[in-house]
């Protein structure tokens, strides 16, 4: 389609989405390069999520180009198809299967086939065992996972989740408010979780929390109302005079 | 691969279900049939017929359970299912008849020769064979349901706007049946069976059959639904009832799901009702009202929502009920079952089997010797 997104993973070009008159997404252009990991800041309403909702396939633009891996056109895909293409996502409230139990959780998350005939016979390995219990480890749920998801505390639910994403083995991961409602010690770990991730996959993050964002250490972008602010490194992109005023005006 | 399946899904509790259906299939048509009429613990064949309607209810109960109770899909329009069964059982059972008809026709049926019809139509043929109104019985409610749940669920019709349609679909089809020319007997539909592959209906003998044939069918109904709701299938089900976008973000194609539960569950609401017409011995467009499939869905209520277990709990225990009331009280019942649909709701919201379950699980879980470790999933 276009050859300015030959070579990235992401590439969003002229996106629009209005909802009943209101533009939530105003000619917003973004790109993200393979193993390149983004953190997304802007205030209440800017449109982080939606560009989300846009890219997962929940929410069709009006207009503009969504590009997966340079040439996939992510507008013409629905969710689960843009899920099995690589691409994972955690909301912003963490949604996760609460009458499950943790184990279970990561189970139906993992990398597998997806179709019905294939879940009803499927039986789980020992390769899925060790993945399971991997996973497991890294969210620190390995001594919560008979529990039923429902118990966990917020901040338990977010890294489930984070975990959920993993499990899927994505080449792309939307992370949509990780931190939110995490004690200062937790909301540092999920950093470091994801930086760790970030070695070997893409990440987007989106976050109000700026120490969060300090310790992510990446190029931020500054969403508002819709488009594109400001981008560069956290110091760059705050010293903006725009940026400023978008933050301090309100 | 299947016999794993199904192994997998007979947790000890439902290995004791199953073997309590198939005990029931067997003791009640013996104590009907082998003890003598004056012996204590003989069972008179009216009550071996009544309790075989209730053990179709039951199946009925339990395919509502499947969608209901593990999808989230709250069908008000199961009875469709059950009555599309019924039909195609009644359809073989009318042309068994024969010329022991009013109007002794070897091939139409008195509703036919009554209304002038000179020959059969065409959706008739076949029927005069079992196996052919067998496949019938499986292929119309199914392919129906196939159909239905295909646009529906395609077009993300949920909550609320699809249980209105599905009560829809069961009231359109209640004024189709309703008419005359639609050839399957009116208002009156079909009955005065004789036999049922060359037994007559009427002997105790075929009530008892027809009888440990329904438990049978109830507890193979149970066994596969335990198998489906026990498999990493059913857990994606059960995802779909408590978070559909996380289902979808997670790669699974929700619509394909709903469409494979809810046409297996139609299947059995299938069963239920061909398995119920030769025991009741007619039916009629009144098996479409749409009261009957939310009755079905208080039954699973009661019972317990996502139990299974419950589904059959359910559906024997509000027929009972119901039977008693209707003897006694009969201008109170449709009163006495919307106070209990509202009790249930409001202090059993688990239902009678789910309430028993958190009792026992608490009980278990407060006990002092820690011979097992407290079981955190509750
Ligand atoms: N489905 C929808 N229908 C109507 N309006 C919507 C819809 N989705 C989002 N919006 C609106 O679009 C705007 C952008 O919302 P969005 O959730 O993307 O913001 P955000 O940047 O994620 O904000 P926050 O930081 O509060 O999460 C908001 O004004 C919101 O009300
Ligand atoms: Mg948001």
């Amino acid at each position: 389609m276009t050859d300015k997104a030959e070579g990235t993973l992401l590439y969003l070009d002229g996106v629009n989405k209005t909802f009943d008159g209101f533009r939530a997404i105003n000619n917003l252009s973004l790109v993200l390069a393979p193993g390149e990991m983004r953190a997304i800041i802007g205030p209440n309403g800017a449109g982080k999520t939606t560009m989300m909702d846009i890219i997962t396939g929940k929410t069709k633009p009006d207009t503009g180009d969504v590009l997966f891996e340079g040439s996939t056109d992510l507008t013409r895909l629905d969710e689960a198809k843009i899920a099995n293409l690589g691409i994972g996502r955690k909301f912003q409230k963490p949604t996760v299967f609460e009458s499950h139990t943790v184990e279970d959780n990561i189970a139906l998350a993992l990398k597998a086939r997806r179709g019905p005939w294939a879940t009803l016979f499927h039986r789980t390995g020992k390769a899925e065992q060790d993945r399971i219990d991997e996973l497991l480890t890294t969210t620190r749920l390995i001594d919560k996972r008979r529990f039923l998801a429902a118990r966990l505390s917020h901040g338990q639910k977010q890294w489930l989740e984070i975990g959920m994403l993993l499990a899927q083995e994505p080449r792309l991961l939307l992370v949509d408010e990780p931190a939110a409602g995490m004690t200062d010690a937790e909301t540092a770990e999920t950093a470091i979780l994801l930086k760790e991730i970030a070695r070997t996959q893409s990440v987007v993050v989106v976050e109000h929390d700026m120490t969060f964002v300090r310790d992510l250490g990446v190029k931020v972008t500054v969403l508002h109302e819709g488009s594109v602010l400001a981008e560069g490194t956290l110091d760059a992109v705050s010293s903006n005079p725009k940026v400023v005023e978008v933050y301090l005006g309100r | 691969m299947i016999t794993g399946f199904l192994l997998n899904g007979f947790d000890t509790r439902a290995r004791v279900v199953f073997a309590l259906l198939i005990a029931i299939a067997i003791l009640v048509p013996a104590a009907n049939l082998l003890l003598p009429p004056d012996h204590p613990l003989h069972v008179p064949t009216y009550m071996v017929t009544l309790m075989g309607k209730y053990f179709a209810y039951a199946m009925l109960a339990l395919s509502v359970d499947l969608v209901w109770g593990y999808c989230g899909i709250l069908s008000l329009g199961h009875g469709a299912f059950f009555a599309l069964g019924g039909y195609a059982m009644g359809m073989y059972l009318m042309r068994q008849i024969g010329t022991r008809g009013v109007y002794a026709d070897p091939i139409l049926p008195d509703f036919m020769v009554f209304l002038n019809w000179k020959e059969l139509p065409w959706f008739w043929y076949g029927f005069d064979q079992f196996w052919f109104a067998a496949l019938m019985i499986v292929l119309v409610p199914g392919t129906l349901a196939f159909v239905f749940g295909w646009f529906a669920f395609r077009s993300r019709v949920t909550g609320v706007y699809l249980s209105i349609i599905t009560q829809a679909l069961t009231y359109a089809l209640l004024l189709a049946f309703f008419r005359n020319d639609m050839g399957f007997g009116g208002n009156n539909g079909l009955t005065d069976f004789k036999d049922i592959l060359g037994y007559n209906i009427q002997a105790d003998g075929t009530r008892a059959t027809l009888f440990a044939l329904t438990v049978l069918a109830v507890a193979i109904a149970f066994a596969l639904a335990s198998a489906v709701t026990r498999s990493k299938l059913g857990k994606v089900l059960v995802g779909v009832r408590d978070a559909e976008s996380r289902t979808r973000f997670l790669g699974y194609r929700v619509e394909n799901y709903k469409l494979f539960v809810w046409t297996l569950s139609a299947v059995m609401a299938g069963i239920a009702g061909a398995l119920y017409v030769p025991q009741i011995g007619i039916i009629n467009p009144s098996e479409f009202d749409p009261a009957n499939s939310i009755e079905a869905v208080i039954w699973v209520a009661v019972g317990g929502r996502g139990t299974l277990v419950g589904a059959i709990v359910g559906a024997i225990t509000v027929n009972f009920g119901k039977t008693w009331f209707t003897g006694a009280l009969p201008e109170l019942w449709l009163f006495a079952l919307g106070g209990l649909f509202i009790f249930v709701t409001l202090f059993l919201p688990k239902g009678i089997v789910g309430t028993v379950q958190a009792w026992w699980a608490g009980k278990r879980a407060s006990a002092p010797a820690a011979t097992l470790k407290p079981e955190p999933a509750e």
